[in-house]
């Protein structure tokens, strides 16, 4: 915006119908479908009469075992999304030889990219993992709901939202072709004029706002809201990486919030933060975000760790191994975890010793990790290794862990950096670890713990072929780029020159093609699963028949209020050690339970957020105000609502507790 | 049944384990203030990123005026002291409260916002100093880093008086139930946060800019 270019329209902006890529049939032919599909599920809710109990029982939930499958859900459909992406590219490059241009033109590729990577971390993997901790927490630590339970709401929302605000981008203008993390010059205004990349800072505001609030929640829920009896040291292990996780949310996305409100400014007002003149330093960008980059990976792969260790005891029948070494393991990781964040960018510059030092570090979080994949391996020794499908993800990620474990240390060493830097290795060894370990832990956490949500099991066959899937294609697709990455090959390159290295493009190809053999595998087991939920059906709520920890306690799936009777903890597995001691279920002398009431709060100023994020995105000033004003104005009017409990009769209480009982003993 | 709870168990009177609890406890509210508490905690990094960046950025002028050329210390000293007061009367809003008074609390907490309005037209002043000395958000990295800065604080002031508003209509509403404790509570939080970390920018930016 020059000061002598004529002034916006205070409704549209630079909002124009050249904005609609109405002459690119691919993107018109996907919006037709999306509007085919979304035309088709309202008509659906329409038919069924579903638009009252969709906004009652979800929309407006409070419940965080609702709010979490949510969360899944959504992660799941932008799966999709950033697969298809994942697909583009791999055809692309395997394509993009022998003086061929491929078909993608670069504008295309490089939002394709840049899409590929904001979906992956913020839209999938972060939700998975906020929705697995959602659904988990409480009924691990024994609670009945979290402690902010709509502000839990409000955090989803606003993670939709922003997702919403990504997919908007593809019809209505461009995403952002600057790379995941959007570094400055190339994502300042001189370099990226266009709407792409405010599109990508405000979807990562309000998905950072809507992630810290629930990382809010979800700590202030494991320090307050813990089961008479259940000290820190007897948390469960899932608990303890969930904690460590959302500490690490809270320290974390602040600098997020900075680094690209400071970008904004940048782009918005002209200031020079990060611009090539009059002062402004791209590297300040670069160390902000990666202060808090180098901390989100480990917000998404603790929880990974985390889901292992509740699988790993149950399904081998035996106590975790070496659990105080596992707490202290996970703490340590945390805490090295914050200074590290300079290995991201070795070649800046910044001398041997800082180099060194951040060298070390990064070297150093492999001693913890190690100690933890050795307490997996010695709780399965002499175990009775039960191998289902969340086995099978474990194992298999074992194997890949490791490899990238070892190729991350590999990167930590400077001097090997400098040859590695912004090649293929890197982006093999982040897909070994995310893949590898995010992917697969979730992977797992669904199929052990859908059970507990629904009330059956997943069907095995299905389950074990996406994950042999997922596994061999995930070797196939990855393995190619290290090569073509120590033979220099740099990451996000269109166009090849060098013949050679054609072959490994087409083999990674295959890859991904065996990937996707994987993620259909795991829709058709959904299905499958569904059709066949009777014969899966678990009604004893211990669905894998040796729970170690409270949620198997609960029916499945579980009540509104969770537990009957706040559990007492004895243990660290509370559910085994009260099975040891012969508990058995209480039939009489319910309460009335306490529970907080639904609000339609988050989800209005959620959409108000949308509006006003795509009115600043298109410079639509007036809109933007106006959806800004009633923002506040909804968020405050919500603090006049006291009214924000009831209680769910003793007698309502005693008739679900009593239909247990009769499909119980039904079961016999 | 009688039972005895502690962080190693739960016994009954007989010393058989008790593996549930037969009574219900309401916990409404219990974990605001600590929630409360991790929300400024993000917003102490959240200033302490903003710091470190003028700690980066704050010396490059870029040709343009520099601290001494623009910062006027008594002004800001002024400011400063009225910051300090506000904290004061905050606190003895709080004694109030304590002692149940909510009409003597709510004076308190008035004088509280108030001379947060002063605060804010002070800034606007220093603020349209700046301009006319041709200094502007768009000038140099040094000016960008420092209006970000105090811009951010003074959103939090405002903030601060909104809410006192606001808590004032509720308290007026409902009296002083422990609801609206625990929203005084959250305030006179975030209002002694503001005063701690204007006083940082004080010594950091002001004085230390001017000493340069
Ligand atoms: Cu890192």
């Amino acid at each position: 915006m020059s000061a002598d270019s004529p002034p916006l329209d205070p409704i549209f902006g630079r909002l124009t119908l050249d904005a609609f890529p109405i002459h690119e049939p691919i993107l018109v032919a996907t919006f037709a479908v999306v509007v085919l599909a979304g035309l088709s599920v309202a008509g659906a809710l329409t038919y069924f009469r579903l638009w009252v109990p969709l906004w009652r029982d979800w929309i407006t939930t409070v419940d965080h075992k609702r709010i979490g499958i949510m969360y899944i859900v959504l992660a799941l459909i932008m799966l999709l999304r950033g697969f298809a992406d994942a697909v583009m590219m791999r055809l692309q490059q395997a394509m993009a030889f022998n003086g061929s241009d491929g078909y993608l033109p670069a504008h295309h590729f490089d939002q394709i990219f840049t899409a590929h990577g904001v979906i992956m971390i913020f839209f999938v993997a972060t939700p998975l993992i906020v929705g697995v901790m959602n659904f988990v927490i409480p009924l691990q630590i024994g609670a009945r709901d979290v402690s902010f339970p709509y502000l839990n709401n409000l955090g989803f929302w606003l993670t939709a939202v922003a997702a919403i605000l990504v997919n908007v981008s593809l019809f209505v203008g461009e995403f952002s072709q600057a790379g995941w993390v959007g570094e400055p010059p190339l994502s300042g205004l001189d370099a990226s004029p266009g709407v792409g990349v405010d599109y990508y800072l405000w979807a990562l505001q309000i998905s950072g706002a809507g992630t810290l609030i629930g990382g809010i929640n979800l700590l202030a829920t494991i320090i307050k809201m813990r089961a008479p009896g259940m000290s820190f040291m007897r948390m469960p292990i899932f608990c303890w990486t969930s904690l460590c996780v959302n500490a690490l949310i809270v320290l974390s996305f602040p600098f997020l919030t900075i680094s690209i409100t400071l970008l904004t400014l940048d782009r918005l007002i002209g200031t020079h933060f990060f611009t090539t003149d009059l002062g402004g330093n791209p590297m300040a960008y670069v160390n902000l975000v990666w202060v808090w980059g180098h901390p989100e990976v480990y917000i998404l792969i603790l929880p990974a760790l985390g889901v292992f260790s509740e699988v790993v005891p149950v399904l081998c029948g035996k106590r975790l191994f070496g659990y105080t070494s596992m707490v202290y393991a996970t703490v340590s990781i945390t805490v090295i975890g914050f200074v590290v964040w300079l290995h991201h960018f070795f070649t800046m510059g910044s001398g041997a010793s800082v180099n060194g030092f951040f060298g070390l570090m990064t070297a150093l979080i492999a001693i913890p990790t190690g100690v933890k994949v050795y307490n997996w391996l010695f709780t399965m020794y002499r175990g009775r290794v039960r191998m289902e499908t969340p086995m099978v993800w474990t194992v298999a990620f074992m194997f890949t862990f490791l490899l990238g474990g070892l190729s991350g240390v590999l990167c930590s060493i400077p001097a090997l950096d400098f040859q590695l830097h912004n090649s293929l290795v890197l982006v093999a060894h982040f897909h070994n670890v995310a893949i590898g370990a995010i992917v697969f832990a979730m992977m797992a956490a669904i199929d052990f713990w859908f059970p507990k949500a629904f009330g059956f099991r997943l069907d095995p066959f299905w389950g074990r072929l996406s994950a042999y899937f997922w596994t061999g294609g995930f070797f196939v697709a990855f393995m190619p780029l290290y090569i073509a990455g120590v033979m220099g090959t740099t990451r996000r390159t269109r166009v090849f020159d060098d013949p050679s290295l054609q072959i490994w493009f087409i083999i990674a190809a295959i890859g991904s093609l065996l990937i996707f053999i994987g993620v259909l595998c795991f829709l058709i087991q959904i299905y499958v699963s569904i059709r066949n939920r009777e014969a899966l059906r678990d009604v004893t709520g211990d669905a894998w028949g040796n729970g170690r920890t409270l949620e198997w306690s609960t029916s499945s799936p579980p009540p509104d209020y969770n537990f009957a009777f706040t559990p007492v903890a004895h243990d660290v597995d509370a559910w085994a050690n009260m099975k040891d001691h012969g508990y058995s279920r209480p039939l009489d002398g319910f309460n009335a339970v306490h529970m907080p009431r639904n609000t339609s709060v988050g989800i209005i100023v959620s959409v108000l957020t949308l509006i006003f994020s795509f009115a600043i995105v298109w410079y639509m000033w007036l809109v933007a105000a106006v959806s800004f004003g009633l923002m506040v104005l909804v968020s405050i009017g919500h603090t006049f609502n006291y009214n924000r409990s009831f209680h769910i009769p003793a007698d309502q209480v005693a008739r679900t507790e009593g239909e247990r009982t009769r499909l119980l003993a039904q079961q016999g | 049944m009688t039972t005895t709870t502690t962080m190693t168990g739960v016994k009954d009177g007989t010393g058989a384990p008790v593996f549930h609890l037969t009574e219900e406890h309401d916990h409404d509210g219990g974990s605001t203030v600590i929630g409360f508490w991790m929300f400024l905690m993000s917003d102490v990094l959240l200033f302490a990123g903003l710091f470190a960046i003028y700690a980066w950025l704050g010396g490059h002028y870029a040709g343009g005026p520099s601290p001494s050329d623009l910062f006027r210390l008594p002004l800001v000293a002024a400011n400063t002291a009225i910051m300090l007061l506000s904290s004061f009367t905050c606190g003895l809003g709080m004694l109030e409260t304590g002692k149940g008074q909510a009409g003597a609390a709510l004076k308190w907490f008035g004088v509280t916002a108030l001379l947060g309005i002063c605060f804010l037209y002070n800034q606007v002043t220093e603020y349209e100093h700046l301009q006319q000395a041709g200094a502007t958000y768009q000038t140099s990295a040094f000016l960008s880093s420092f209006i970000t800065l105090i811009i951010t604080h003074s959103i939090h002031v405002i903030v601060g008086v909104v809410w006192v508003g606001v808590l004032a209509l509720q308290v007026f509403q409902h009296g002083l139930i422990e609801a609206n404790r625990r929203r005084v509570l959250c305030f006179s939080m975030f209002w002694n946060f503001l005063d701690i970390t204007w006083v940082c920018v004080f010594v950091f930016v002001y004085l230390m800019g001017v000493l340069k």
